[in-house]
């Protein structure tokens, strides 16, 4: 027989137990001890712990997809928002809503007589000496014609620059030339879509289109071009697609200031001098302070003229757009956050649940464990770990779904797009606008939403943890 | 001779609201190294009160306990913790294994518990493998508890018990569970633990099994009644 004696010269003396605030932490042969036998307790019940998991899983998934489609969202607002670029300042002619617009005193009852001035882009000329670019606009619908094909159209009056201020580009051809405006040439340049449904097949360029009579020779074609944000309060952005650009000057020899159009049973008349007024300035700074500029110079030019009310231009600024756009991000995260914190919540619920019964159908082990020699911390740490390591697993996994919410989403888009929208629905802004929302991860949502799961194992499992911990060793060891 | 174990006017009263009930009301008794003592009675005579007692898993509410030299009745509950697995080998009745761990493994337990915390390497691997084999195991280290018969069940907690080299076993009820034939094997294996100088401490009250110990004591209301052999 083996002698086993000796063993007891093994025994140390035994050190003296160190207050609880001044407890080593843990090493890392200890760590990975805890760790695996949170593991073993775990897969000896697989499936619960699958479904305990699967609860932080879908948590820590929605709060990556809703924060990636709220990025989604900003980020498309922004990216319409810097169409209108960001060193510019928009102004533009509003119409004034109906009612006050009829019967105004000194004008004919006929005509409605609103918008921007050639005098008020004089003035802003003046005001402001160092902006890059004061570019006036003018536009109106017509009907151009090619052969025996008509289409409704914008005709756009402008200048050279204008290409440049709204990131138009050129598709084949060329665009309007300083040329072109100063010798008043009947050119245009049509945008895509225009070139396509007046001229099918056929090559445009160098051939001419009807408007109003004149005919206008095509010398280039636009690249296709999103829309931009909506100017002057309206949702609808500006739609490039479907316009004409010819030269400022041609569009002042050919066109009165006057938009007489028929409308059933009767006609209306409406003089716009300038439709918009695009300011560049040199960078970012500049805007701001020269807004105030702008917004001043103008309202100086309403007080002075009493037929002017205030409302008939809007100033777009669109770095403010931009900000408003970043603080609607923010509200969006918030929002969307919280509403999938909620479900990590409930998956938190879940695991304290879990652990609960846990707990209970283990006091035996826990009233063992105690007798063996395990302090109140250690099997607090031994619970703890479980759940630690449960949300841990569900949070790389939540994570992992998460990289797949574009594609996710790109399922959800096809099902609205193929069951819910209706054809004029779709093609409608917000049709528009929800097809092209792609959801963009944001990276640092990965790891907070991994270190809220994590967090939320912690704050759950804690209880049970304690409770465990707590159980009277004596009474643990009697647990049928 | 050393003493393994002193008690010292132990008092235990349980304050249950209403009532207080004194379930030990003065236990004196020394336990040399090396003794083998069964304690018997009859249930309610506070046998297991001071078996908790014994096994550093309760405090007196009166009295001393001295076990190896340390006081532990005024000790907090993490020093008891420390004092359990320093000093202490537990065996149950119903064995107590941890049911998803190996025999080895199980045999391993009390040695995560050590103060410090020191890491468990290869020798400590060999001296569960040493003692697995010191009670019969040695070709059952990776079987499951639920793999075992009752018999090599207890054989694995006394393993257990015997890891970190206890001042005293304490064994409750250790053959309740088993056959007549296994109860044998597993009191011969205490005996055998004794003779190399091992001191136990077992609560049962089956006479036969007490008979194998070297002396018995009788509780009785919580008091120590007598010692000797008590029939029926």
């Amino acid at each position: 027989m083996i002698v086993l004696r000796p063993l007891l010269a093994l025994r140390a003396s035994i050190p003296p137990v160190p207050p609880p605030f001044f407890s080593p932490p843990m090493s890392l042969s200890r760590f990975i001890r805890t760790v695996q036998l949170a593991l073993k307790s775990l897969l000896l019940h697989k499936l619960r712990s699958g479904l305990t998991m699967l609860g932080i899983v879908f948590g820590v998934f929605s709060v990556i997809a809703m924060l990636a489609i709220g990025q989604g969202a900003s980020v498309q607002a922004q990216k319409q928002v810097l169409q209108l670029g960001a060193t510019n300042v928009i102004v533009r002619s509003v119409k004034p809503p109906d009612d006050t617009s009829t019967a105004r005193a000194g004008s004919n009852s006929f005509t409605l007589d609103y918008g921007l001035k050639r005098e008020d882009l004089e003035r802003l000329k003046k005001a402001l000496p160092n902006a890059v670019d004061i570019v006036p606009v003018r536009e109106r619908k017509k009907e151009a014609r090619h052969l025996h094909r008509t289409l409704n159209l914008r005709v756009v009056g402008c200048t050279p620059q204008y290409f440049s201020l709204n990131q138009l580009h050129i598709a084949t051809g060329r665009l309007l030339s300083d040329s072109d405006e100063l010798v008043s040439r009947n050119v245009a340049v049509i945008a895509d879509d225009v070139a396509a449904e007046l001229f099918k097949e056929e090559n445009p360029l160098g051939r001419s289109i009807d408007i109003d009579r004149h005919k206008f020779t095509i010398v280039g074609i636009t690249r296709r071009r999103t829309a931009s944000a909506g100017i002057g309060g309206s949702l609808s952005g500006q739609d490039y697609n479907k316009d004409v650009y010819i030269p400022y000057q041609t569009f002042g020899t050919l066109m009165t200031d006057l938009d007489i159009r028929a409308v059933t049973g009767s006609f209306s008349i409406e003089r716009v001098e300038l439709n918009q007024i695009t300011i560049k300035f040199r960078d970012k700074n500049e805007v701001v302070r020269n807004a105030e500029a702008i917004r001043e110079t103008l309202e100086y030019l309403d007080r002075r003229d009493p037929k002017r009310d205030n409302n008939h231009y809007a100033i777009v600024v669109p770095l403010e757009l931009l900000k408003q756009a970043d603080q609607i991000r923010r509200i969006f995260d918030v929002v969307l956050g919280s509403i999938a914190l909620i479900s990590l919540v409930v998956g938190g619920i879940g695991i304290m649940n879990i652990m609960l019964a846990t707990v209970t159908e283990r006091t035996r082990e826990i009233g063992v464990r105690r007798a063996l020699g395990a302090r109140q911390r250690d099997i607090t740490e031994q619970f703890l770990m479980e759940t630690v390591v449960l949300s841990g697993t569900g949070g790389v996994v939540g994570v992992l779904l998460g990289v797949f919410t574009p594609f996710a989403f790109g399922a959800i888009q096809w099902i609205v797009k193929t069951f819910i929208l209706e054809e004029n629905t779709a093609n409608s802004d917000i049709g528009r606008m929800f097809g092209e929302m792609r959801p963009e991860i944001a990276l640092w949502s990965l790891p907070v939403a991994f270190g809220i799961a994590v967090g939320t194992g912690i704050i759950f499992g804690l209880y049970p943890a304690r409770a465990a911990a707590r159980l009277d060793p004596i009474e643990a060891l009697r647990h049928e | 001779m050393k003493i393994a174990a002193d008690l010292q006017d132990l008092h235990k009263y349980y304050d249950l609201g209403s009532v207080v009930v004194k379930a030990l009301r003065g236990v004196s008794a020394t336990f040399p190294e090396g003794d083998f003592v069964a304690i018997m009675g009859s249930s309610g005579s506070g046998k297991s009160t001071l078996l908790n007692l014994l096994g550093a898993l309760d405090r007196p509410t009166h009295g001393r306990y001295v076990l190896g030299g340390h006081d532990v009745s005024t000790l907090d509950d993490d020093e008891l913790s420390m004092m359990r697995n320093q000093l202490i080998g537990f065996i149950f009745q119903s064995y107590n294994l941890v049911a998803q761990y190996s025999v080895l493994e199980n045999i391993e337990v009390p040695l995560h518990y050590r103060p410090g915390y020191p890491s468990i390497g290869d020798d400590e691997r060999n001296r569960c493998i040493d003692v697995a084999t010191r009670v019969g195991l040695a070709d059952r280290l990776d079987h499951r508890p639920y793999q075992l018969s009752g018999g090599q069940q207890q054989r694995v907690a006394i393993a257990r018990a015997l890891i970190n080299d206890p001042e005293i076993i304490l064994a409750d009820e250790p053959t309740g569970n088993l056959d007549s034939a296994t109860e044998a094997e597993i009191i011969r294996l205490l005996e055998e633990l004794n003779a190399e100088g091992r001191t136990i401490i077992m609560v049962t009250h089956e006479p036969e099994v007490a008979e194998h110990a070297k002396r018995q004591i009788y509780m009785k209301d919580g008091l120590i009644a007598g010692e000797g052999i008590f029939r029926g």
